[in-house]
């Protein structure tokens, strides 16, 4: 299994995310807004992809500072409102209040388990340090890979 | 006996021939999880555990409910039905 969505030719390309400048604002809004509890949404695209074409904020269900969950009706109506306009998930936005913009060991787990596909971007906004940062990765067989956040 | 359409999460399409939804009977979230089992006996693993719950990774939903929070398996399903079955998605 390799890092980075495979192309038809069978290579796999660099990982990388590429989102617009209103989803950049949009996860950094919903961090803030969410915070002292951890925010998360959901990012769609051309499955399989690299490219946001829309960020959906979701309930966290753990209403936690901690950790998060997406098991609500917001959940399943993002997901099918994105089936009827051809798009698929390709990622998942979550914040960090009062840690680095890293994935934890729980992050790493769930990225694991078995309905997620390992062609996910896994977005991280720490609000920790003063000032918001966001980093992205991908999470394949238990390894962490930073990939670079290009701005369309 | 109603007719429901489940939808599956991208990677459990290969296992229903590449398929995005699959029309399936039951008049129960149970009795539909167990036509798409015995139709597609592949998916098993992946939904439910040995003692036959959903297993804690995959969500279940009945137009946009999660089962969890109705009569899990036993919530009762209608003719035309939406069942969506969606990774949990979790983390710190």
């Amino acid at each position: 299994m390799g890092f980075g969505a495979q192309g038809a030719d069978g290579l796999y390309r660099r990982p990388m995310l590429e989102i617009r400048r209103e989803h950049w604002l949009g996860m950094l809004a919903e961090a803030w807004a969410r915070y002292p509890l951890e925010a998360c949404g959901l990012l769609f695209g051309a499955g399989g992809g690299d490219s946001v074409e829309r960020f959906v904020p979701i309930q966290n269900e753990s209403k936690s500072s901690r950790i998060y969950r997406l098991e609500g009706s917001e959940y399943a109506r993002a997901v099918l409102a994105a089936d009827k306009d051809g798009l698929d998930i390709v990622g998942v936005m979550h914040s960090h209040t009062h840690t680095a913009a890293y994935p934890s060991p729980t992050d790493v787990a769930e990225a694991s388990k078995p309905l997620v596909p390992p062609s996910w971007h896994w977005v991280i906004v720490s609000l920790g340090w003063g000032h918001p940062e966001l980093h992205s990765y991908q999470i394949v067989d238990n390894g962490i890979v930073q990939e670079p956040v290009l701005l369309a | 006996m109603s007719t429901v359409s489940v939808r599956l999460p991208t990677v459990l399409r290969p296992a229903v021939n590449g398929q995005t939804s699959v029309e399936v009977a039951g008049a129960t979230v149970g009795e539909v999880v167990d036509g798409l089992i015995s139709k597609y006996p592949s998916l098993e693993s992946n939904l439910v555990d040995d003692d036959g719950h959903v297993r804690k990774f995959v969500n279940v939903y009945v137009n946009d409910e999660d089962i969890r929070f109705l009569a899990q398996l036993a919530t009762a399903v209608a003719d035309g039905d939406e069942v969506a079955i969606l990774p949990a998605v979790a983390g710190g």
